[in-house]
């Protein structure tokens, strides 16, 4: 009997061992792995179901944070590295890495105050910074009031709400408020967490959110998707050009076609307050890392192969989940550089 | 005849054999099993030595007294965090241990017996739920009934009072150190709740029955003859739930407010030790910044051992006491 038992746990072991489907095959490339940025994670993972109906390849991508994804791909533990903050030239010259943006959003400030609805409040660049700081801590604030002449302003205190972790999100969002404030660039600065001067954290977009629709008076910034699904009541932003802009996906677009791509070195780009009449001052794109070296060219291959899938077939699934596709201009160039600089250890290109 | 007689010896002896080697692997292997605890425990502090070392070597004592956190400029303290942790687990304290108590002895000396059985197994399921279902209670339902209705009233009439009124002042936003402490403490009792349940029934009918043949009262009869019975465990009990305080992570992050700020009210936000960690661990790039945060989980590890060191010593004390007393 026990030796029986045995006999059929080792075979079992047996089994395992051999028919063991994450073995080495050779020839077809049937996975690909990447990790890094929660923000773009619901629209990877729709591309990759898609794709893998059509083609039979699994991509895996473990949404655990910007900062694990560039821990992962430069300790080579996955084909690909997502991020929400593009890396500097240098750092990705150090790193052996080359970078493009993949997906597009934005990030909106939201409100909640009684008797007002989206998109009836104006703020200024300047207002949004001087809120963030703690300067402006009325509603009925004169500056406040110049913006939006005729509105009945409560004279309730502003709690202004903030990210508690860190993220992408907040990443673009100080960006933006560095690049509009001088005074917030050097008393706070540029990073997926800082030391905010005033405010309370949630943890997460839902965690924001939250405390948004709870608190009366409050201010918080969420992405944009995560505005539109919950009915959030944002407010409009006056852009580089001067005119008030609403949040929505052509104001993402056009911050983005207004993008001067061909001089961005290494694909640094930041999207915040971006030339142009209808551009949304905070929009960010959401990156792909990538080794310049590849040991398996055949693994790199696939994965450029299901990213330009993802470009030209995926737009309709990235605009339904509420995010905004990458200009076809821009895709070009995304192509083109992957042409020059992956290649495999003999030098050969790997792409197309 | 001799045969058989010399087989049974030898089965006897064969049997005495493998008994001797069974007793020696049994012994090896639970030896084996309080090594390796030693050896984690041992491990685990020396990589998070190793991990924190850049901080401390950077910030020195300074990294205990600052209540500065700034990514930005990589300036880090840990006094926010530390301040947070111990306020909450002392809030959570306060609320849980009276009513554990409360209800371990209505279970055990009041209770009518039908009702024993579902207040019991309510407890138990409390303390099955997981801590994320408590946050997101505490985010969602008792932290706008707690903004709206509690709070407008504690800074009205307990903002007053002198020097204590500065922890009780703040607009009501149903979020900050006062519901993250509630919040645990609710999470708590079950746990203390089972634990001195439990306790309390081992105590020998016979010396509480003598107690109270001697007239004694439900009280006296906790008082002298229960609590001094179960001491042990109900300090074990009260260090299970501290050590859940101090260590919750998902509950706290939700309520608390997440600020790294030093406010003197408890009514505004502030920030833990683990929701720190929580919240920043995944997006924490550089090397100081890490290392902070690590040096953090340290400080933790630190506090829940003198917290039991100072159990342990009480527990001295008591039964040093013992038999003094007449």
């Amino acid at each position: 009997m026990r030796r029986d038992r045995l006999m059929v746990w080792g075979l079992a072991l047996l089994a395992l061992v051999v028919l063991n489907p994450g073995g080495v095959h050779a020839g077809a490339v049937k996975a690909i792995s990447g990790a890094g940025a929660t923000f773009p994670y619901p629209v990877y993972a729709k591309w990759a179901s898609a794709y893998y109906r059509l083609t039979g390849i699994k991509m895996n991508y473990q949404s655990i944070g910007s900062g694990g994804g560039i821990k992962q791909i430069k300790a080579k533990t996955v084909d690909f590295g997502a991020s929400d903050a593009p890396l500097k030239p240098k750092a990705l010259q150090e790193a052996g890495l080359i970078q493009f943006p993949m997906i597009m959003g934005g990030v909106v400030p939201v409100i909640n105050l009684k008797g007002i609805k989206a998109g009836q409040i104006k703020l200024s660049n300047k207002l949004m910074a001087d809120i963030y700081l703690g300067k402006v801590k009325k509603w009925n604030d004169e500056r406040i009031k110049k913006e939006n002449p005729g509105m009945a302003l409560p004279a309730r205190n502003i709690v202004v709400v903030h990210r508690s972790d860190g993220s992408g999100t907040t990443w673009i969002f100080t960006n933006y408020l560095s690049k509009v404030s001088s005074e917030w660039k050097d008393r706070v600065g540029n990073a997926k967490a800082v030391a905010w001067p005033v405010g309370i954290g949630g943890k997460g977009n839902e965690g924001v959110a939250s405390y948004v629709r709870r608190i009366d008076g409050s201010i918080g910034y969420v992405e944009y998707a995560y505005a539109l699904q919950n009915h959030l009541t944002y407010v409009k932003l006056k852009n580089r050009d001067g005119n008030y802009v609403e949040p929505n996906s052509q104001t993402f677009q056009a911050a983005a076609a207004n993008a001067d791509w061909e001089k961005a070195e290494g694909f640094y780009m930041v999207l915040t307050n971006q030339p142009g009449s209808e551009s949304w001052p905070i929009t960010g794109a959401s990156f792909i890392l990538m080794h310049k070296v590849q040991k398996k060219p055949e693994v790199a291959k696939a994965v450029l192969k299901f990213f330009d899938w993802c470009y030209k077939n995926g737009q309709k699934m990235a605009e339904d989940l509420d995010y905004v596709p990458m200009p076809m201009k821009v895709v070009s160039l995304v192509e083109k550089t992957w042409e020059k600089e992956i290649k495999d250890e003999q030098g050969n290109p790997i792409w197309p | 005849m001799e045969m058989t007689q010399n087989s049974k010896d030898m089965t006897i002896i064969r049997r005495g054999n493998a008994g001797q080697i069974l007793d020696f692997i049994f012994a090896n292997s639970t030896r084996i099993c309080a090594v390796i605890v030693l050896l984690i425990i041992f491990a685990m502090m020396v990589s998070l030595f190793i991990g924190a070392w850049p901080a401390f070597k950077k910030f020195g004592l300074h990294f205990f007294i600052s209540d500065k956190w700034n990514p930005v400029t990589e300036e880090f303290g840990a006094l926010v965090a530390i301040y947070g942790t111990i306020v909450t687990s002392i809030i959570a304290m306060l609320i849980g241990v009276p009513v554990s108590f409360g209800i371990a002895i209505f279970i055990t000396e009041l209770c009518p017996i039908w009702l024993k059985r579902p207040v019991s197994t309510a407890i138990e399921l409390l303390a099955a739920i997981p801590s994320i279902i408590y946050g997101m209670w505490g985010l969602f339902v008792f932290a706008p009934f707690f903004g709206d209705h509690i709070e407008p009233w504690i800074s009205e009439y307990l903002g007053g009072i002198p020097f204590l009124g500065h922890l009780f002042s703040g607009p009501p936003l149903g979020i900050g150190v006062l519901t993250a402490g509630i919040i645990l403490g609710i999470m708590v009792i079950p746990f203390m709740a089972s634990v001195f349940r439990d306790l309390f029934e081992v105590v020998p009918a016979v010396l509480k029955e003598s107690a109270y043949g001697i007239g004694a009262t439900t009280w006296e009869v906790v008082k002298m003859i229960v609590l001094p019975y179960t001491k042990i465990g109900v300090v074990g009990g009260v260090m299970l739930g501290l050590g859940r305080a101090l260590g919750e992570t998902m509950a706290v992050t939700f309520v608390i407010g997440n600020a790294d700020r030093l406010e003197s009210s408890l009514l505004m936000p502030g920030n833990t030790i683990s929701s720190s960690l929580a919240n920043q661990f995944t997006e924490a790039v550089g090397q100081m910044y890490t290392s902070s945060l690590i040096a953090l989980g340290l400080i933790l590890f630190f506090i829940t051992f003198v917290v039991l060191a100072v159990a342990k010593f009480f527990l001295l004390r008591l039964t040093l006491k013992e038999g003094q007393r007449t």
